[in-house]
């Protein structure tokens, strides 16, 4: 196993070449095995995904093409005291995030105070107006967060991205670890790894205690937009481990603001909507007329108290790339309290010094589209053609303000198993934080692989792979 | 349960058994026209074996949208591979696999596994698969495959409502298709009085028996010659008959007066009123109404029947 101990924090090696003491039972253990073993088990992996049809579907392509999702089998390990230390900034961060957006959404406390420009919030394409006034139960918004941290430097934590709409890959790093368990039982035996199994009754109880006021045994269930949507295995199975119902849009109806579910014996009422459908597609009466998999008269029950969606309505405009550079001071402003995690430092091109300063140096940069996700329209500067950086800088100067920019972090990397043979691959974690009465989450995320050689995407939709992760108890 | 969840899980369960049973009407087909038969007109396509299927399954005149000649190699790959032809049994599994796939969280996981991999292996197959080693190798393992499916079912699955749903779409199936099956064997191939008692006679009506995999049962209870008074007998009246009339109406009658509950709906009741005429029938008097009349009774009753599931349970009106 060879590292690059000179360029990239090396999750395994650090930056020495050594092994760290928290994979050494794991290296005892993998240099003992026959070559022959683990490309059998690897194997075995790819035939149980397939067979188990733990798939995601690809944009763009045919409707309906089905693809599993690369997973490596060497587990990216994450250090007891690591893992205290990134929990409570991960608590710290969505705690913000959240009464950010109830402030917004009310008194709007922090533009007054000037520490946001307003404009930027409130002409923002992710705020939604319906929202100005509307309190929802617990005054929690983003019930759901999927966190994106990378390791950079010596090791620091980055958080790169707060997702706070619809956050997916949590079935991953649930089917991981499964899949670890049933290839190498043996290994958990000498590894004291945290489990994550119970992340679907964290999340059930989570969707239980924002209940609306005075129901006492709520009925939940989790709204998905269909079969072909690139997530529907997870929302499936999901629901399966929350043992609540999987709804479609037609499968709703709203009466007297009541939201109901078409069942075999009559219509029974909803009181918690899990929803993985985007704010835009939820109502056609409020938000795109033209939306089908929504339900007409859904915001009509939800503005009247009687159901409770989670993630609310507009909490996109939070974890929006133009408000991300504001987050410490979020969290400064409604915690009096220091950051613990590091934001990346973020130039915003709407800003001309910056733009300036950005079109100079594409080169070396990491370019992302504000509203953009998955991996799409985002340019990573030292990985370019100069054809793509002179495309890139037309679209730029075109509309700055549909733009950041980054430095290009030196993400860490992870032993993984490629073609020819255990190499370095980049790396991200995706946590997901949990905000009811309380901010819980389990030990551990989801981690994706960029398989490509030194490559810094790590989306699935672009080539990445996913991993089982494990923090240590101790 | 969502009446979604109640349709989907209906008709994975249905799919998968008509792909079953289009599988063992082929086999059928395949073995008797090994043997001698009599053409009931010269002439008239329809009445040769390889007719058969596509006339039990109402196909005849898409089939002669996509094939001009009647050939055995046409037939089966209309029948089995042909993505078309929502019956094939590539299509029958297909769709099995998709209800299964909205349902994931309705199925135990071993359920899900079993059609997903059935769907897998049929995807991979060619037309050259299904014949290399003799076909009935193929509808073997479709039969295995829909057998492993109800077993996986019937060992893993919490008896819940959805476990009803299930067992009312393969009941219904079924039963649908052994009236068929009856039918066009009674109609298509034996118009003779003078064969009766034949040996061409004895072969098919074993034949069909082996269809529905009635043949020992038949011998086990008449210890006799095989005639087709005591097949109808068998197929349609013997409640003790996995595959008869009877049988299927027994279990859906059943399924039915648990998710009806103490409601008097209309499917119940129905469900009641045919199963009464199985449970009270006589084969003298099928015959005497005329067996291909009687069965055309059955299914245009138990095609009423399924109309008032769906009204009801599946895919339900109000609001």
């Amino acid at each position: 196993m060879t590292a690059n101990p000179k360029l990239f924090f090396d999750e395994m090696r650090g930056l020495t070449g050594e092994v760290l003491p928290h994979y050494k039972p794991f290296v005892d253990w993998v240099e003992k095995l026959p070559a022959e073993y683990l490309v059998q088990k690897r194997q075995e992996a790819d035939v149980l995904f397939q067979r188990v049809g733990i798939t995601f579907a690809v944009y763009g392509e045919d409707a309906g093409t089905e693809r599993l999702i690369p997973f490596d089998i060497v587990p990216r390990i994450i250090p007891a005291a690591d893992w205290r230390q990134l929990e409570r900034g991960l608590a710290q961060r969505v705690r913000a995030l959240n009464l950010f957006l109830r402030d917004i959404y009310n008194e709007q406390g922090i533009l007054k105070d000037g520490i946001i420009p307003a404009r930027k919030v409130l002409e923002n394409a992710q705020y939604r107006s319906v929202m100005q006034g509307l309190r929802v139960p617990g005054d929690t918004y983003a019930h759901i967060a999927g966190v994106d941290v990378v390791r950079a430097g010596a090791g620091e934590f980055y958080v790169l991205e707060d997702n706070l709409r619809v956050p997916s890959g949590v079935s991953y790093m649930l089917e991981n670890r499964k899949m670890m368990m049933r290839l190498f039982p043996e290994v958990f035996g000498r590894n004291e790894v945290a489990p994550i199994d119970h992340y679907p009754d964290l999340l059930l109880d989570t969707l239980r205690q924002v209940a609306p006021a005075g129901v006492s045994d709520p009925v939940v269930a989790l709204l998905t937009p269909g079969s072909y949507n690139s997530a529907y295995f997870e929302h499936t199975f999901l629901a399966q481990q929350m043992g609540i119902e999987l709804v479609e849009g037609q499968d709703l109806i709203v009466r007297d603001e009541t939201v109901y579910m078409r069942t075999t014996r009559g219509p029974k009422r909803v009181d918690v909507i899990y929803r993985r459908v985007d704010d835009d597609f939820l109502d056609p009466q409020v938000f795109r007329p033209d939306s089908l998999l929504g339900v007409p008269g859904l915001f009509s029950a939800y503005r009247a108290g009687r159901v409770t969606l989670a993630n609310a309505i507009g909490t996109g405009v939070a974890d929006d790339k133009s408000m991300y550079p504001h987050v410490p001071e979020m969290i400064q402003y409604y915690l009096g309290e220091k950051p613990i995690l590091n934001n990346v430092p973020t130039w915003q091109l709407r800003k001309k010094e910056d733009l300036t300063y950005v079109v100079e140096r594409l080169h070396e940069l990491v370019v992302k589209e504000v509203h953009g996700s998955g991996g799409y329209g985002m340019l990573v500067g030292p990985a370019s053609t100069m054809a793509q950086r002179a495309e890139f800088r037309e679209r730029i100067v075109a509309n700055p303000e549909k733009y950041i920019a980054q430095p290009t972090l030196a993400l860490s990397t992870c032993p993984t198993y490629v073609e020819s043979g255990v190499a370095p691959r980049h790396v991200d974690l995706r946590p997901f934080v949990l905000s009811g009465k309380e901010v819980r989450m389990v030990p551990g995320g989801l981690t994706r692989v960029a398989l490509k050689e030194g490559s810094l995407v790590v989306n699935s939709s672009q080539g990445g792979g996913t991993k089982d992760t494990w923090v240590l108890e101790r | 349960m969502l009446s979604r969840t109640a349709n989907d899980l209906y008709w994975m369960s249905r799919h998968t058994e008509r792909a079953e049973n289009t599988a063992r009407m082929l086999d059928v087909t395949y073995r008797m026209s090994l043997l001698p038969y009599r053409v009931m007109e010269p002439g008239e396509k329809w009445a040769e074996p390889w007719a058969l299927p596509l006339i039990i399954s109402g196909l005849a005149t898409s089939y002669y949208q996509r094939y001009s000649e009647l050939s055995p190699e046409n037939v089966l790959r209309f029948m089995v591979l042909d993505a078309s032809n929502p019956n094939s049994i590539y299509a029958s599994l297909q769709l099995a696999r998709e209800n299964a796939r909205a349902q994931r969280g309705a199925i135990t996981i071993e359920m899900w596994e079993t059609l997903n991999q059935t769907w897998l292996e049929m995807r991979g197959k060619q037309f050259a698969d299904i014949t290399a080693r003799g076909v009935s190798e193929f509808f073997d393992w479709v039969k295995d495959r829909s057998h492993l499916f109800r077993g996986v079912t019937f060992g893993t699955m919490i008896r819940d409502e959805g476990y009803s749903y299930i067992r009312l779409g393969t009941f219904l199936e079924r039963a649908d298709n052994t009236a068929r099956i009856l039918d066009a064997k009674y109609h298509t191939l034996l118009p003779s009085v003078d064969d009766v008692g034949g040996a061409v006679d004895y072969y098919q009506w074993s034949a069909l028996l082996r269809s529905v995999s009635a043949f020992s049962s038949y011998r086990k209870i008449y210890r006799d010659v095989i005639t087709p008074l005591r097949v109808a007998e068998l197929l349609i009246l013997r409640d003790d008959v996995p595959r008869s009339l009877h049988h299927c109406m027994n279990a859906i009658y059943e399924i039915l007066q648990g998710l009806c509950e103490e409601h008097q709906l209309e499917p119940e009741r129905l469900a009641g009123e045919i199963h009464a005429q199985l449970h009270y029938g006589k084969t003298e008097r099928i015959f005497k109404v005329g067996l291909h009349e009687y069965l055309m009774a059955f299914l245009a009753s138990s095609g009423a029947l399924d109309v008032e599931i769906n009204k009801h349970f599946l895919v339900p009106t109000y609001a």
